[in-house]
């Protein structure tokens, strides 16, 4: 399988399952094409447009890439070769929040339910189920989730020296992340955070009006002064260690690639901007009829990458638009994709163990708890069935082995069926994708 | 090659028999927590 695209002046061809990702000039693209390279009188009318010995050496270099099985390279099941085993786990500190975001799948930090806390004792039993279920992998990672998670900092302080203290004893190393609305950000945990964490998720959203629109206040003011200020003091403590400026867009700011700019702007050079997940009734729920805005959108998103990357101080890394076409995981973990329920959980401060957070408070999908470890394995089990060859949708699709086969929550609360991914998040990764690659040959 | 300029130096099938051990980070551990993205998460068993 291949897929053949045109970006502005470039063409590529990326050979599904080789992953190699070929720039070619227009008569290679030509002959491509619908296979023309296969078909006598197509041929004969690329030798018409393009010149009969140019088309002749073309069709030569196809046929090298062909028998050296770097194009329409033969499908290989690549399934299940990663051993289950737990190795990640999101930790929601609170569920309680200090925002009231209007888009929040938390519900506002409560997940539908009780506004609680974790404990000390919950957290450690979650550490303890982590470290006993993810058999021989020796990196763990801890993502400290919310809610807001700094609502709970001590207790965080204290479940990061209860994992440092695990680690030798098990072979195991801890990789801590915190994501975090920035409002309870001052210097104290600033210090601590940019010690103990790998990587920090920044929620804004990006201009004033986009940000203030959703993640409001209790009391209903725009939150943006208090994080811009807080995120800024932040980043400039952090030196050259990870963090994420993370926004979400809506309906609301199909123009985001501005939103993504104004965060460049504010300093921020590490910057991911995703497209909201809701249910189609809410008024800013992306659909199927702002996909040609929003892969415009994309597009200009990459010429403001491209022109930024040329100047020092404007550079700046958009998480989406990374690609890792040498040194990437390998085509078992493409396969298997994300991990919910099977190598990644959601704990919350209950001690329930859910596949992952975006299915925490939906009763039907606590598959355990931190007592007794895993109890649902019915539940698992459909997780550990999911890979992008046995999808129908995905087993055909070019880009299955970038995003393999998408986020599970989202097909569930789509279609109600991991096997049927949401269709409008496909065609928005598939965008990011090509202008992925065609930033790689911009630079290459 | 005059037409073709292949980007990347290795295959998705390459060393098949010493990969798949699982190292890697989680995706949605890293800045996204609504989208699966893994084709820019890095293979730690290189």
């Amino acid at each position: 399988m291949i897929h053949l695209f045109k970006m502005n002046d470039m063409y590529f061809a990326v050979d599904t399952n080789s992953g190699l990702v070929h720039v070619v000039d227009e008569i290679i693209y030509d002959l491509l094409n619908d296979d023309s390279f296969k078909c006598d009188h197509k041929v004969k009318e690329l030798e018409n447009k393009h010149g009969r010995d140019i088309v002749s050496e073309a069709i030569s270099e196809i046929n090298y890439l062909i028998v050296n099985n770097m194009l329409y390279t033969e499908e290989t099941n690549a399934v299940n070769k990663i051993k289950p085993a737990i190795k990640a786990m999101c930790l929601n500190m609170t569920h309680d929040c200090n925002l009231r975001c209007e888009y929040c799948f938390a519900s506002q930090g409560s997940y539908k339910g009780e506004r609680e806390i974790l404990s000390y004792e919950t957290g450690k039993k979650a550490f303890d189920f982590l470290v006993n279920n993810s058999g021989l992998r020796r990196n763990l990672e801890v993502d400290f989730f919310g809610g807001e998670p700094l609502m709970n900092f001590e207790t965080i302080k204290k479940l990061v020296d209860y994992g440092r203290s695990l680690e030798e004893k098990h072979n195991k190393h801890f990789r801590f992340t915190i994501t975090t609305n920035g409002v309870l950000l001052d210097d104290e945990k600033i210090d601590y955070i940019n010690e103990n964490m790998d990587n920090v998720v920044l929620s804004i959203d990006g201009r004033k009006s986009t940000n203030d629109r959703m993640r409001k206040t209790i009391n209903e003011k725009g939150s943006y002064e208090t994080i811009v200020k807080n995120f800024q003091n932040f980043v400039s403590k952090r030196m050259d260690k990870d963090y994420f400026a993370r926004g979400t867009f809506t309906a609301y700011n199909l123009d985001f690639s501005e939103d993504v700019k104004h965060i460049r702007d504010l300093g921020f050079d590490k910057i991911s901007v995703e497209p909201v997940v809701a249910s189609p009734e809410e008024k800013y729920a992306l659909k199927e009829e702002h996909l040609e805005i929003l892969k415009e959108e994309y597009e200009k998103l990459t010429e403001l990458y491209l022109e930024s990357n040329k100047e020092e101080n404007k550079k700046f890394n958009f998480f989406h638009f990374n690609i890792e076409l040498d040194g990437g995981p390998c085509i078992y973990k493409r396969s298997i994709g994300c991990g919910a329920g099977t190598e990644y959980v959601a704990i919350t401060p209950n001690g329930d163990i859910y596949p992952c957070h975006q299915f925490v408070g939906q009763d039907e999908f606590v598959i355990g708890n931190v007592d007794e470890g895993i109890c649902n394995e019915e539940i698992t089990d459909k997780f550990k069935n999911v890979s992008v060859n046995e999808k129908p949708v995905c087993k055909d699709c070019w880009a299955k082995y970038y995003c393999s086969g998408g986020c599970h929550a989202n097909a569930y609360n789509f279609n109600k069926d991991f096997n049927i991914p949401y269709s409008v998040g496909c065609e928005l990764e598939k965008k990011r994708i090509e202008c992925s690659i065609y930033i790689k040959g911009k630079l290459s | 090659m005059v037409h073709i300029k292949t980007l990347n130096q290795t295959k998705l099938t390459d060393n098949m028999n010493v990969k798949g051990c699982g190292e890697c980070q989680t995706s949605c551990q890293s800045a996204c927590k609504t989208s699966c993205t893994v084709g820019n998460q890095k293979c730690e068993n290189k």
